[in-house]
């Protein structure tokens, strides 16, 4: 069994949710990044998104777009984003790590050696945020190959025959997207995804986490009720990039950016605490 | 002038197969949230388009309101000064609105209305495209958003006031570049959030499919008329094709209807900047390598990370890293050579139309006219150069003046 599936398995069995924080490789660093990844898990992440810096992130909003940009001007590039897997590697053995990305950077350095660097850095799972699975050609079958779980997306936009086809493509966990736009965007439309995941749910037995939209304790709590875990990215994002961090404060400026992601965990555990009581 | 290829024959030009893909090239490489509008898109345009009152609807628009058929104009100074071959211009920048880019937005305004969408979106760089869609917008009374990276607002001011007076809204891009690939992150963005009631108008042959297609398929009309009309004013085929290639949609409107002509040679001119030996020109398929942006796979401008590069051009509508995935695939199968032209000679060629035959042509033409003047100086008077005259300059004159430090308001504003 995957990383990612035993993690998911574990916080299945204790009925606890996911709690899934995605960063941008590199912004404002890398060491920096290294640093603010095990502070997260040391906050109750269960497994880190990291997102590979691309010059063009057209699904991704404003807040990951500037921490995108804040990336690339430090020269993150994917080559660093593994060095930055393998070294968290190192030193957190448990924790699975996902790489979010669009393709260009990976067509570029070939499907196949990007396969056999993310397998050397540990990495657990793969989503390629503008690679439908139907046009994906030997990447997930290569992934596959080396015990890499290949995830991918579905949308309230997902027609219910192509969600089908989705399932069948991914492991690891299923990404539901709570909203039509962005990353970052306002979740405004709470009943579509409570519906669309029942429905996922009775097509696959994977791992359904919920995506986009959410930004603070209220949203969290409310789209964990639905799914099996959450998401949190531009929020987290956001709040690094406006963090001093040239004052000479990194500690607090970490642990500043990563309390949303504490704060989360502690609601969550505290919802579930009190459903284990009633239960 | 090399010969064509003699293997053309037999090769099958009807790309692209019913998934978008050119060989290799095209695709759908778009996120989730967007694979379902353009797979309605798909099915709207190849329902539509096997609909024959949707192609009278279409043909009448383009004559009664762009003014179509564009007369092809025999440049004869102009061929006199190369001393060589005859030009012939294709002018679309007779078009209503100034370039052949109304072509394109005419017809997928008529499916966004078929489809029964309220709101159109598009990017720009030059600002044709941007106009193009305004004017279709105000035409069916649309709303309508056009997206534009900050810098080429400064270089374009004057289509900028255009589409405002047509009623539409123009959103500078700051992200990124601040130029045409930004916009069209920006306009993707953007339909990805009001994907229910938006559609939005690709204005080149790049993007998922099917615009790649469907935008081809409208500015194949450009090449259909040339075809028919060099047929009879000269009694054959031209010898020689040639078109500006941003993202490639005039080049691949006068292209398409001649690529089983095996003795037509064809040259898709690129943006060479400053230089293809600099790392200042937007030329993907002359100096870049095959990636995938904007819902497809084609030829880049990428580091050896995959970050796309920045572009320089002169012209606002050159001025990007990507180019139509069937571009792509015909330089593999080397139908069409795909050279460049730097600034200085798409200016060169700017002046010496203007002044040779009294047309002032769009800078993004003027690197076609660069290419042309000199394959045309190669060849003979008995042979005929075909170039597509895609738009008209007087978007440009301003930003001329200014890179030829003219003070624009002293030329134009007759004693102030
Ligand atoms: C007059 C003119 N020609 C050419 C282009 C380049 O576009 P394409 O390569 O799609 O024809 C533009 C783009 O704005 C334009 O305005």
């Amino acid at each position: 069994m995957s990383r990612i599936s035993q993690c998911a398995a574990r916080a299945s069995a204790q009925g606890r949710g996911l709690l899934i924080p995605y960063l941008v490789a590199g912004d404002p660093d890398f060491d920096t990044s290294l640093e603010i990844m095990h502070e997260l898990v040391r906050q109750g992440a269960d497994m880190i998104e990291l997102g590979i810096p691309f010059s063009d992130p057209s699904s991704d909003g404003p807040a990951i777009q500037r921490g995108v940009e804040r990336a690339l001007a430090g020269g993150a590039n994917l080559n660093g984003v593994l060095e930055l897997a393998a070294k968290f590697r190192v030193g957190d053995t448990q924790t699975p790590i996902v790489l979010m990305g669009y393709l260009n950077p990976i067509e570029i350095m070939g499907y196949a050696q990007f396969t056999e660097r993310c397998a050397r850095a540990d990495v657990d799972g793969v989503l390629v945020v503008d690679m439908p699975p139907a046009e994906a050609g030997d990447l997930p079958a290569l992934l596959s190959g080396r015990e890499i779980d290949r995830i991918f997306l579905v949308s309230p936009t997902t027609t219910a025959a192509r969600a089908k086809e989705i399932i069948e493509c991914t492991s690891g966990y299923l990404y539901y997207v709570s909203l039509k736009g962005v990353t970052g965007a306002a979740l405004e439309d709470r009943e579509s995804v409570a519906e669309n995941i029942v429905r996922l749910r009775e097509w696959t037995a994977l791992p359904v986490v919920v995506g986009f939209g959410i930004r603070d304790v209220e949203t969290a709590l409310a789209m964990s009720e639905l799914g099996d875990g959450i998401i949190i990215g531009s929020a987290l994002v956001e709040r690094i990039g406006q963090l001093p961090w040239a004052s000479g404060r990194k500690a607090d400026c970490i642990s500043e950016a990563v309390a949303l992601i504490g704060a989360v965990r502690q609601a969550l555990d505290a919802r579930e605490g009190t459903g284990e009581l009633n239960s | 002038m090399p010969d064509t290829d003699k293997d053309i024959a037999g090769t099958d030009f009807s790309g692209p197969d019913e998934t978008g893909h050119f060989g290799p090239y095209g695709g759908m490489f778009v996120g989730e949230t967007l694979i379902r509008a353009v797979t309605e898109l798909a099915e709207a345009y190849t329902e539509l388009s096997s609909n024959r009152e949707f192609w009278k609807g279409f043909d009448a628009d383009l004559a009664d309101y762009v003014g179509r058929p564009s007369p092809i104009y025999l440049a004869e100074r102009l061929s006199d000064a190369c001393n060589g071959a005859r030009i012939w211009l294709k002018r679309e920048d007779l078009n209503h609105t100034g370039a052949h880019k109304v072509n394109n937005t005419i017809g997928q305004a008529l499916l966004a209305r078929h489809m029964g969408k309220t709101r159109l979106i598009a990017e720009t760089g030059a600002g044709q495209h941007g106009v193009a869609s305004a004017t279709v917008a105000a035409r069916l009374g649309l709303q309508c958003r056009v997206y534009m990276g900050a810098e080429d607002i400064v270089r374009q001011a004057p289509n900028v006031y255009r589409m405002k007076l047509l009623g539409a809204e123009v959103v500078p891009v700051e992200s990124g570049s601040r130029t045409l690939k930004d916009a069209m992150n920006e306009a993707l963005r953007d339909w990805a959030t009001h994907v229910d009631n938006t559609y939005y108008i690709i204005g080149t042959v790049a993007g998922p499919h099917p615009y790649p297609q469907m935008v081809r398929d409208f500015q194949s009309v450009i090449g259909r008329e040339a075809r028919s009309q060099i047929l009879e004013r000269t009694g054959a085929l031209p010898e020689a094709l040639v078109a500006c290639v941003g993202g490639g949609s005039n080049a691949i409107g006068l292209f398409h209807p001649f690529l089983a002509d095996n003795g037509v040679a064809m040259y898709g001119v690129e943006a060479a900047g400053l230089g293809l030996e600099t790392p200042d020109h937007a030329a993907p398929l002359c100096a870049g390598r095959p990636g995938v942006l904007h819902g497809n796979r084609t030829y880049l401008m990428t580091d050896e990370h995959g970050q796309i590069l920045d572009t320089h051009s002169i012209s606002a509508g050159l001025d990007y890293p990507g180019v139509g995935p069937e571009h792509s695939w015909l330089k593999d199968l080397k139908r069409v050579q795909y050279v460049g032209a730097t600034d200085a000679e798409a200016l060169e060629a700017f002046h010496q139309l203007t002044r040779l035959e009294g047309i002032i042509p769009a800078l993004e033409s003027s690197h076609a006219l660069a290419w042309a003047t000199r394959l045309a100086a190669g060849m003979t008077s008995g042979q005929n150069i075909l170039v597509n005259l895609s738009g008209r300059g007087d978007k440009d004159i301003e930003a001329v003046a200014r890179l030829e430090g003219a003070d624009f308001g002293s030329i134009s504003g007759v004693g102030r």
